[in-house]
């Protein structure tokens, strides 16, 4: 009889009613994490963001997470465990997902998706992203303000357009400050990895650099900074507490809002699949307190951010030329989204040759 | 200070936790024991050195409490592969496991805390020595262990009869238990002996190359020092120069990346791992030598027969 019961609950599973059943007491919103929810930058981001959600709706919903998920074909096995274990909506929050992403929603076209920072979607796969390239952009000026040697360390991750396009924002922001502003940046082909990120900022800095700014996810640069009495800015968490007279600002990802607004609308019916992109104005996205800097540059730090947030400046205004001087963007024209998001281009100035 | 000197201060840190991690397993392997769980052992002494640090305020307490929580763990390995002979490689990806998973919870208060770096000794007279004496004779005491470990543990294995003895059970323990050598305590101390340089150099980590904790902060260097001691082919010395070509191939590449020298970074982050496997091949030619050195029983189980 037993046997009988568990051949009878092992089909009901494979035809998808336990995901039914699981969903009449309180539905699963899940989460794929690619490092550890206490990383101190991207990921404990995305974790606290999934703790508001939490809080919002109490008993209603429950929010499983898988954490240190590498990307690549593991990711893909994570993720299908998650939609197979009944998850109404799963969130995948690298960018390395987004094959997989779209992959196992094909088997699952019940569940919902959302990945973050990624450009392939379907009828249940919708993408968010935050315009981190406003934060950077504001980071550019700083940093121009700010170095005496005119010159700024970035730590990129990998050669992806999200990445690119931060690495454009804080030259132009820079290059507006100073139009001789030089830029150094070391590729660490690695989101999380302490040891590399110091050794990356101490390379930098031994060459001569005086600000840094990374887009690798752990403490350990501005921890670096710290110890050579450099300036340096915080990424996708506020770093302060590892640099209390080191960080001069830092991009603070806030997702809790979008991951609310999104939920309601599983529990509603009434999630679609969509592309949204929020910034400064919409919150998904917000500075740490200017410090360590001088009130003049705090007080242009603070004015940018407003133009920004109110609309009157876009970060990617022409004139801009690309890297091997051809035009990009006429003067005053203002670019469009689609060629932010695949951007695989420097735009002049930047002293690097983008690995292909 | 020279940008020369500043790469080499850095390659330094960067080679320590790699040397440390793979002259103990060369004991282990050189006993006869394949513990593949470095990274595991590794990564539980970092967050327990770093706890030890916060708890008491003094890194040299944190030091030895890397040391002893890497035995320890070492000791369930020895316990599962010697005693119960479970599978050597099964029992050594397990721990690997293991250790990321409990590291975390013993480090998660202390995320986000700023660490105490631990202070370099300065060596009177050999520290004034130009360009040399700031590299090799101001350094913490973690980079003198690494140092005095290579050239002890040379020693032991090859001059020392309790270093035959060790060398004889990893070539064949049934003749060596013949003799009347105790196989399995010899095994429990060399396996111990490794679990307690992984927790060195997990303690370097958190202590010294990133005063800090944040969980898998290991990032793989386990594994690479697993590699090498299979690539410095069982040889002490050899340990010692892959772990420095290592990490100095791992930081020049990220100097030439700053200069701008136009060759794409991929490549040039993959050059560590390929200058290393190349060099050791090399002076590694010679495959009768390899043969030699190379211990016959690794990973075999033994029991006794009564």
């Amino acid at each position: 009889m037993k046997k009988i019961i568990l051949a009878l609950a092992t089909s009901a599973a494979v035809l998808g009613f336990a995901a039914a059943a699981s969903a009449q007491d309180k539905t699963k919103i899940c989460f794929i994490y690619v490092g550890s929810k206490t990383d101190g930058g991207w990921t404990q981001a995305h974790d606290i963001g999934r703790q508001a959600l939490q809080a919002e709706f109490g008993d209603k919903i429950e929010t499983p997470f898988l954490e240190s998920v590498p990307e690549g074909p593991d990711a893909e096995r994570a993720i299908e465990r998650m939609a197979r274990s009944g998850c109404a909506a799963v969130f995948t929050t690298s960018f390395g997902f987004m094959d997989a992403t779209v992959k196992v929603a094909e088997k699952f076209p019940d569940v919902k998706f959302e990945h973050a920072t990624g450009f392939k979607s379907a009828p249940n796969v919708a993408t968010y992203n935050s315009r981190f390239y406003e934060g950077r952009y504001i980071q550019g000026i700083i940093a121009a303000k700010m170095s005496q040697k005119g010159v700024a360390g970035y730590i990129a991750s990998f050669p992806i357009p999200e990445v690119v396009m931060g690495i454009n924002a804080f030259v132009h922001g820079a290059q507006s400050v100073n139009p001789d502003f030089k830029v150094k940046v070391i590729w660490a082909n690695t989101w999380f990895d302490p040891g590399k990120e110091a050794d990356a900022a101490k390379a930098l800095i031994d060459q001569g650099v005086d600000i840094l700014t990374q887009h690798t996810d752990t403490t350990a640069p501005m921890q670096v900074a710290a110890e050579r009495g450099i300036k340096a800015f915080g990424q996708a968490s506020d770093m302060i507490k590892a640099g209390p007279e080191t960080q001069l600002t830092a991009i603070v990802d806030t997702w809790g809002a979008y991951y609310i607004k999104r939920t309601k609308a599983v529990l509603d019916g009434t999630w679609k699949s969509e592309q949204v992109w929020d910034g400064l104005k919409d919150g998904i996205l917000t500075m740490a307190p200017y410090t360590n800097m001088p009130d003049d540059v705090k007080k242009l730090a603070e004015e940018t951010e407003a133009k920004i947030r109110s609309g009157e400046l876009h970060p990617f205004t022409g004139l801009i030329k690309k890297q091997d001087g051809s035009d990009w963007l006429a003067d005053g024209a203002v670019s469009d989204d689609g060629t932010l998001l695949g951007m695989n281009f420097y735009i002049a100035g930047v002293d690097d040759q983008l690995p292909k | 200070m020279g940008i020369v000197e500043a790469i080499l201060l850095t390659v330094i840190t960067a080679a320590t936790p790699l040397v440390l991690a793979s002259i103990g397993e060369l004991v282990t392997e050189r006993s006869g024991v394949l513990n593949l769980g470095v990274e595991g052992m590794m990564v539980m002494g970092a967050a327990i050195a770093f706890a030890a640090t916060q708890i008491t305020g003094s890194p040299y307490i944190g030091i030895l409490a890397g040391i002893a929580g890497g035995a320890l763990f070492s000791l369930l390995f020895g316990f599962l592969t010697l005693t119960l002979v479970a599978n050597q490689v099964a029992t050594g990806l397990a721990l690997t496991i293991l250790g990321l998973g409990i590291s975390g919870q013993i480090g998660e208060p202390y995320v986000g805390m700023s660490g105490t770096k631990l202070q370099p000794i300065v060596i009177p007279l050999l520290s004034d020595i130009p360009f040399l004496g700031p590299l090799l004779f101001k350094q913490d005491i973690i980079f003198y262990v690494s140092i005095a470990l290579v050239i002890g543990v040379n020693w032991f294995l090859f001059k020392s009869r309790a270093g035959l003895k060790i060398r004889a059970i990893g070539d064949n323990h049934g003749s060596a238990h013949a003799l009347g050598i105790h196989v399995i305590r010899t095994r429990y101390l060399a396996v111990m002996f490794g679990g307690a340089c992984a927790g060195l150099a997990g303690a370097q980590l958190s202590l010294v190359y990133t005063p800090q904790w944040v969980e898998n902060m290991s990032a793989g260097r386990g594994w690479i020092a697993l590699a090498l001691v299979v690539f410095a082919s069982w040889r002490p010395w050899r340990v010692l120069a892959g772990g420095y070509l290592f990490g100095a191939v791992s930081i020049s590449q990220l100097h030439a990346q700053a200069f701008g020298i136009g060759i794409p970074s991929q490549f040039l982050s993959a050059l560590p791992y390929i200058a290393t496997v190349v060099v050791l091949i090399l002076i590694s030619h010679n495959r009768r030598m390899t043969q030699i050195n190379t211990p016959a029983c690794l990973g075999k189980p033994f029991v006794p027969d009564r």
